[in-house]
């Protein structure tokens, strides 16, 4: 098969990649993806040259920790129509619709070209407003539209219910609200810094997993490797950031079944959690922490007792918890059952993390493509098959259990101080880079290209819910509309890493 | 039920019991200080390094700080080689008027507020209690992590009658994140126009003073805020719930 293979955060020349007929283009990709161990990570457009469209897919395989790349040329100035593949996997079906949003690609028997993100549609004049929505007529049908602003302190997204009298027949979403031009921000940026506090914001709560997603992108293209002790705080770091929501989403989770004491105790536990990381590096969500070649803030010795101390309380308190939630049968009659996402539901979207995990599907960078230590200490692989409400509350619950566990080990391990922080050095022009982290949702994806001159020319960006909103929708399929919280909740997905 | 007890029992009391007067564990950073004393030669190394823009250089050579850009990383501060620049642990920068937001060369590690410049009706209607609609105009959720963090079981803020609704209507004011982006816009002031008078405005996080770190961004749509009369600047990025809280209570407190 002619594609390029690479590897998480190693840099190679755009060069490289081959560009094929968009037929040979096509059977590859579904080729490819006809093997369980293959998945999308990121189906993009390079930078135009005199209207031709370089459009590249990164597919990766997690038996073998490569990644696949390789893409078709597409010329803008005649649109010419070209066969969608999503009609054969719908895992394209977002990605495909970005390219048409971004450039007015001609696709032929796409299911569902609509905006995804930008106020203005570069290509058809439309705007975020002009978007038809699906509508099943029929007398019996009944249609509810929430948002985008919510009830709670929470981001904007509209949800359009096609219901018939309680029961949810569809489900629409449609993002785009939080759109900020991330990308583009990124290239403008002057500085590391500037690009590291971007990163920062694409979404608060993955603050640790994208700032850490962009640095390896640059240390690829930099060619510099952070040494161990560096590695280990950004795996410790990002494992805390998974634990602290985890824990928050299981208050929440408790609060939507009214399970008061569930929803108090692991709402104060979480506190701690991200109080830690204002102790470390001044802010509670971990901002400021992570630069391209080196970590702002050591984990001292007296951080990393305090560290060990306070997960050994926590871990007291939560296991009681813990144990407690998941034997009430009030609670667990609520989330048993509820909008499952089976397995065979979950491979043909193509979901990642959680929802893949919670449906039989072992789709986990730390383990297939592993980064910072993970790939020294590696972590343990946690599966759940009925892929429910419940399963993803006991992932979560799994999850905080390993990643104690997994925290503790690496803070027993012996360590050296941090070595000087590498001095800036440049980066290869024409050169392209694929970083992938798994972050608490699921798998981050940074890609960043650089110029004729070194320079960064493009950077994109794809948050696990590019590929997992759908599965949102698919599982309030026949479910109770009053189930909507606690399905939402269950997913915890992003708007603002969707909409970047 | 004894197991709950029990529960209940190690988790002790939660709750901070003087909010307005707590000092932030571990390396927190609240209001910059520069010292006054000369820049050395030529350095312009905090207003390069700087992600916002927030620091600015005057004609005589003399900085200052504009906390409704700064995001509070502190690399302004480790990048100075004359150590001009720090940061105190002063958490309290909630303010109403946006030029009390510049923290200039000289100043002590506080904040302006501006009791004059707090319209009359605020504190007669609203100081025993007060609702509030948040609107997120694309921030990043931290900031509404935060906002959310306020009523939890640590801060509290109910205990002052000051809570998040959900709808406009029962709301007396809104308190917006984010840069304002163009797709939202038109909804925040949809909402905003929905909340009956008197109605106060809250801008909470870097983003929503200025843009923050998306300031440049050609798709934001920042004309409404930027017209409509502003009640209360909560700085940070996010601002911790004690700056929100605390910034809130200053703006509702009974003064003669
Ligand atoms: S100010 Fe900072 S924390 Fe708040 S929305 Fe903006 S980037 Fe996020």
């Amino acid at each position: 098969m002619n594609t390029l293979v690479t590897k998480n955060g190693e840099s190679f020349l755009v060069s490289e990649i081959p560009f094929v007929p968009y037929q040979e283009f096509t059977g590859t990709v579904l080729a490819l993806l006809h093997d369980y161990n293959n998945h999308v990570v990121h189906y993009i457009s390079l930078k135009s040259t005199s209207g031709i469209l370089p459009i590249v897919i990164c597919i990766a395989n997690d038996a073998t920790a490569e990644i696949h790349v390789v893409g078709f040329e597409y010329d803008t100035t005649t649109l010419r129509s070209i066969e969608s593949i999503t009609l054969h996997n719908a895992a394209l079906h977002i990605f495909e619709r970005d390219l048409w949003e971004r450039h007015g690609i001609a696709y032929q028997n796409h299911p569902w070209l609509k905006p995804v993100r930008f106020p203005k549609n570069s290509s058809h004049g439309q705007t975020i407003d002009d978007y038809a929505f699906f509508r099943i007529e029929g007398g019996e049908i009944h249609e509810v539209g929430v948002g985008p602003i919510h009830a709670g302190v929470i981001e904007p997204g509209h949800f359009r219910f096609q219901c018939v009298g309680e029961e949810v027949v569809h489900l629409e979403i449609k993002l785009g609200y939080q759109h900020r031009g991330v990308e583009g921000e990124f290239v403008k940026a002057r500085n590391d810094v500037q690009r590291s506090v971007i990163a920062e914001s694409i979404a608060g709560d993955t603050s640790i997993g994208n700032a850490w997603a962009h640095a390896m992108c640059m240390e690829g293209l930099r060619g510099i490797t952070p040494d161990h002790s560096t590695q280990a705080d950004r795996t410790i770091a990002l494992e805390l950031e998974r634990i602290a929501i985890h824990m928050g989403d299981l208050s929440a989770l408790n609060t939507d079944v009214a399970y008061q004491l569930g929803s108090a105790v692991f709402g104060t536990l979480r506190t701690p959690l991200i109080n830690y990381f204002q102790h470390w590096c001044g802010n509670r969500f971990g901002k400021g922490l992570i630069r391209p070649g080196y970590n702002r803030f050591e984990l001292t010795t007296a951080l990393q007792n305090r560290l060990s101390e306070m997960l050994d309380d926590i871990n007291k308190q939560y296991t009681a918890m813990a144990e407690k939630m998941f034997n009430s049968p009030s609670v667990v009659n609520r989330f048993e059952g509820v909008g499952a996402v089976p397995e065979n539901v979950a491979r043909k979207i193509g979901v990642v993390g959680m929802p893949a995990r919670t449906a039989g599907i072992l789709r986990d960078v730390r383990i297939s493509h592993p980064f910072g230590v993970y790939g020294k200490a590696p972590y343990p692989a946690i599966l759940l098959h009925t892929g429910d409400v419940l399963a993803r509350a006991k992932l979560r619950r799994l999850e905080i259990d390993a990643s104690m566990d997994y925290m503790q080990g690496l803070l027993a391990d012996p360590r050296s101080a941090y070595e000087a922080r590498p001095t800036v050095k440049k980066m290869p022009p024409r050169s392209m880079v694929i970083s992938m982290v798994e972050a608490w949702r699921g798998e981050l994806a940074h890609i960043v290209l650089t110029d004729e001159v070194g320079e960064i020319e493009m950077v994109r960006v794809k948050d696990p819910s590019m590929h997992n909103w759908f599965a949102l929708a698919q599982a309030l399929r026949n479910t109770p509309i009053s189930d909507f919280p606690i399905n939402n909740k269950s997913f915890d997905l992003s708007y603002c890493g969707h909409d970047l | 039920m004894i197991e709950s007890i029990k529960i209940l029992r190690r988790q002790g009391k939660q709750t901070i019991p003087d909010v307005t007067n707590v000092t932030l564990p571990g390396v927190f950073r609240g209001i910059p200080i520069i010292q006054d004393k000369p820049c050395a030669d030529g350095c312009s190394a905090c207003i390069e390094q700087c992600p916002t823009d927030a620091i600015l250089l005057d004609v005589n050579g003399r900085i200052s700080i504009d906390m409704g850009k700064c995001v509070f990383c502190g690399e302004c501060a480790e990048v100075c080689p004359s150590d001009k620049i720090s940061f105190s642990k002063n958490h309290l920068n909630a303010t109403t008027t946006r030029k009390n937001l510049v923290i200039a060369q000289g100043m002590p590690a506080e904040v302006k507020f501006d009791a004059d410049a707090i319209r009359k009706e605020i504190q007669t209607v609203f100081h025993k209690s007060l609702k509030l609609r948040q609107v997120s105009a694309a921030g990043c959720n931290a900031c509404e992590l935060e906002l959310n963090a306020c009523g939890n079981a640590n801060f509290d803020m109910g205990r002052f009658g000051i809570e998040f609704v959900a709808s406009p209507r029962h709301a007396d004011g809104i308190v917006i994140t984010g840069p304002i982006s163009t797709n939202m816009s038109a909804a925040m002031q949809i909402c905003h126009e929905a909340v009956p008078h008197p109605k106060i405005i809250v801008l909470t996080g870097a983003c929503a003073i200025s843009g923050g770190i998306f300031e440049k961004s050609e798709v934001l749509q920042r004309q409404y805020v930027e017209e409509v009369g502003v009640d209360l600047y909560v700085p940070g990025c996010p601002p911790h719930p004690l700056t929100f809280i605390n910034g809130i209570l200053q703006l509702i407190r009974k003064r003669n």
